[in-house]
């Protein structure tokens, strides 16, 4: 990252701060959209697979640990109310209090993440892995099970690099604010990066249901 | 490049030297001039593999090349001529230099984002080029499963992976335009006073970011499929390879609007500067561009009539793509009206404007022949349908394309091109155009698949045709080329407004200034006011 001599606050193709907001927050939302349409395609094909499949997704979701799931989704809610608390620090110029959110955000997704490659690593052993060695156990549909597990995979996966991209933006928040950069005038950053913590959080929202409680209401 | 003679005041070209101020410059008008020598450099690299497919379809025997190298020069000159020249062409070229000026901007919203996509439209040039080199990749454009997956051999990863990255460059692109427009208007400068150009590549801004990711997670799972076999698109495992075609589909016909609507942005304007009248109907003309764009998602299952989806998702599709008809003759019918008793100049960049006008209109009527289920089970998979397509890509979009590109030259380099030149070379191309894609049409229609490199001898009369135009186009194609150059060095100066347009893009100096304008415009007047510019040249004068 450069470091900017001149006024590191108004880029110069802008008139007013002001304006440079506005058009920060709006790129944000914009860029948000496309990964709306990004996810949407793994979750047509979801869609379209669970309806073909109902009895098979639900047998293959039942054997996705639950409390495991819940812990992460309490985890992951728990980060996005300490990124919104880094955003008020902000906003009023506390730069200690910055600092601390943004560490706290850092290690609730640190432990999200922790705990998704342990989960990972369980299907590993669990021959819940599709490929020539997948099995589920108490269904001859084996072909639509590992579809299941594809899309497990696929949408968790996806979800997780989102989270990797996101602890990197984090980061250089914290760096950012560390060396002293936002104030109360100036912490665009902090906040557009809050919006795209909370969409990865969001998404974790709608997998949580999707993948692991599908037939939870016939137990 | 450009000599010291225009160059006494300082401009976007003269205001810093070396490579370094090109590669890391953040000045949306220094980018578009990186675009362009790229695309141009795809343009002829798609156009030689245009040529051997040509060539090998003069004889009815495959005889120049294998069959496997005619599925991959087929291949190369689709991927390659959609994804890395006609997607970005216009956007990322015309509209980058001049959506900023047109709105009173000094840049665009996102500079740095600007030229990051220039370079990931390089970075996927670069792999698509690898997948070239490795020894091609014959999958068709379409990279349809599960041929893609589970069969070829070739480069698909490598090609697909060039295409999700080049994807990400125009998403990236398309995110600037929306938030310029929203947030960098000039004051004055409200949404009915921009200048159609803009409206157009507004509407395909919005097609970039809302159908681009669809192709790019569709791209994620091909190649996952390939590599891990996950079984998404495997009916072994209950996977459905019609799904990969809506989702390839749900982009890539919206896409054909992220290539042609941009074009007729262009044609709004030149039919406006070259008849000196308002353009007929402004608000309907710049509600179309959206309506297009609108309408083009709802519509992508008219490329599967014949794919095995539901009869009924046939029919649906099949009335809805009728009404891209409305949108679409709005423009034809406005551009004729606004010609009516217009001031007519047949300066070069309104031929193109016509040629445009005439190609498009046979293009959009093909297309309602293949939107009708009946006839399309008929013509699908034909030369009706590749005849259809470039009419609308080469005779819409790349006439269109090089109309801009005449019409804004003297602005980007100070000069103007050799008139005389410019105006034989766009009639070569008009005629060598239709020599090219009117027989095929017949030959579409007389049966003759696409993708294949031999044919019944009764084709060769008609194949031969089509080659022959194809070799005058080629000639009328590297025309621009050697003129514009000798443009640079040698053409007249142009001055600030040398077809008297009303852009805002026209009130500052050839080449404009780093900062496009000495201080920023306020904009009083409609887009294409031109009583209200007569008065203010009068007041300067006098």
């Amino acid at each position: 990252m450069d470091s900017h001599t001149e006024t590191p606050e108004l880029q110069e193709q802008f008139e007013t701060p002001g304006q440079q907001k506005e058009v920060s927050t709006l790129g944000m939302w914009v860029f948000l959209v496309t990964e709306i349409m990004f996810f949407a395609g793994l979750f047509l094909a979801y869609t379209i697979y669970r309806r073909e499949f109902a009895g098979v997704f639900a047998l293959a979701s039942n054997t996705l640990d639950v409390v495991i799931g819940a812990v992460n989704t309490a985890v992951l809610l728990c980060s996005s109310y300490t990124m919104v608390l880094a955003v008020r620090a902000a906003q009023i110029g506390s730069r200690k209090a910055l600092i601390l959110f943004l560490i706290l955000t850092i290690l609730l997704g640190g432990v999200f993440l922790g705990v998704k490659a342990y989960e990972w690593n369980q299907k590993f052993e669990e021959h819940h892995v599709p490929g020539p060695t997948f099995h589920l156990e108490r269904t001859t549909q084996q072909g639509p099970a590992q579809l299941f597990f594809s899309l497990y995979f696929t949408m968790t996966g996806l979800h997780a690099l989102h989270m990797v991209v996101g602890e990197g933006l984090m980061l250089f928040l914290l760096w950012q604010a560390y060396a002293g950069k936002y104030t109360p005038s100036y912490y665009t950053p902090v906040d557009v990066g809050g919006l795209y913590w909370h969409f990865v959080d969001i998404i974790w929202i709608f997998l949580f249901p999707l993948l692991y409680l599908i037939a939870r209401h016939q137990h | 490049m450009i000599t010291e003679a225009v160059q006494e005041r300082e401009n976007y070209l003269n205001a810093s030297y070396g490579i370094k101020s090109w590669l890391l410059t953040k000045d949306h008008k220094r980018i578009a001039l990186l675009y362009l020598h790229t695309i141009t450099f795809f343009f002829f690299l798609g156009g030689i593999f245009a040529t051997l497919i040509r060539l090998e379809l003069l004889t009815p025997k495959g005889d120049l090349v294998s069959a496997d190298t005619y599925s991959k020069l087929f291949t190369l000159h689709g991927v390659i001529m959609i994804f890395f020249f006609l997607i970005p062409s216009i956007p990322a070229t015309l509209g980058n230099f001049f959506l900023p000026m047109m709105i009173g901007a000094k840049d665009l919203a996102f500079p740095r984002i600007n030229l990051l996509s220039w370079y990931l439209l390089v970075i996927g040039g670069c792999f698509g080029m690898y997948a070239m080199l490795a020894g091609g990749v014959d999958t068709g454009w379409t990279f349809y499963v599960p041929y893609s997956t589970n069969y070829s051999n070739t480069y698909v990863i490598a090609t697909g992976l060039g295409v999700f990255i080049a994807g990400f460059s125009s998403i990236l692109t398309g995110l600037n335009f929306i938030v310029t427009v929203h947030r960098m208007r000039a004051p004055g400068m409200t949404w009915f006073r921009l200048p159609l150009f803009v409206w157009s590549n507004y509407a395909t801004a919005l097609i970039q970011v809302l159908g681009t990711p669809v192709i790019a997670i569709t791209l994620v799972l091909v190649i996952c499929e390939r590599t891990l076999h996950i079984g998404i698109f495997d009916p072994a495992r209950g996977g459905d390879p019609i799904l990969f075609q809506h989702l390839f589909w749900f982009y890539s016909h919206p896409a054909v609007y992220i290539m042609v609507l941009p074009g007729l942005g262009i044609i709004s304007e030149l039919v406006s500067v070259f008849s000196k009248k308002p353009i007929f109907g402004y608000k309907v003309v710049a509600f179309s561009s959206v309506a297009i764009a609108v309408l083009g998602f709802l519509v992508w299952g008219h490329h599967m009539f014949v794919s095995g989806q539901s009869v009924y998702a046939g029919l649906a599709f099949s009335f809805l793509s009728y009404f891209v008809a409305i949108p679409s003759a709005i423009k034809v019918f406005n551009w004729t009206a606004t010609l009516h008793k217009g001031s007519i100049s047949y300066a070069t960049p309104m031929l193109y404007a016509f040629g445009f006008i005439g190609l498009f209109t046979v293009g959009g009527l093909t297309g309602l022949f293949v939107a009708c289920l009946g006839v399309d089970v008929h013509v699908h998979d034909t030369y009706f349908v590749i005849a259809h397509f470039h009419y609308i890509m080469v005779g819409g979009t790349l006439m269109a394309y090089l109309g801009g590109l005449h019409y804004w030259w003297p602005k980007m380099s100070g000069r103007m091109y050799p008139e005389g030149w410019a105006k034989l070379s766009a009639l070569i191309i008009y005629l060598g155009f239709n020599l090219t894609f009117f027989p095929q049409f017949i030959l579409g229609y007389l049966g003759m698949p696409r993708r294949y490199w031999s044919y019944p001898d009764e084709f060769q009369v008609l194949h031969v045709m089509s080659t022959a135009g194809a070799s005058v186009l080629a000639v009328g194609y590297l025309m621009p080329l050697i003129y514009f150059m000798w443009s640079l060095r040698y053409g007249a100066i142009a001055g600030p407004n040398p077809w008297g347009a009303t852009g805002l893009e026209w009130q500052t100096s050839s080449p404009p200034p780093a900062h496009n304008f000495e201080e920023t415009p306020i904009v009083t007047t409609d887009a294409y006011d031109y009583a209200a510019l007569a008065a203010r040249e009068e007041a300067k004068v006098g």
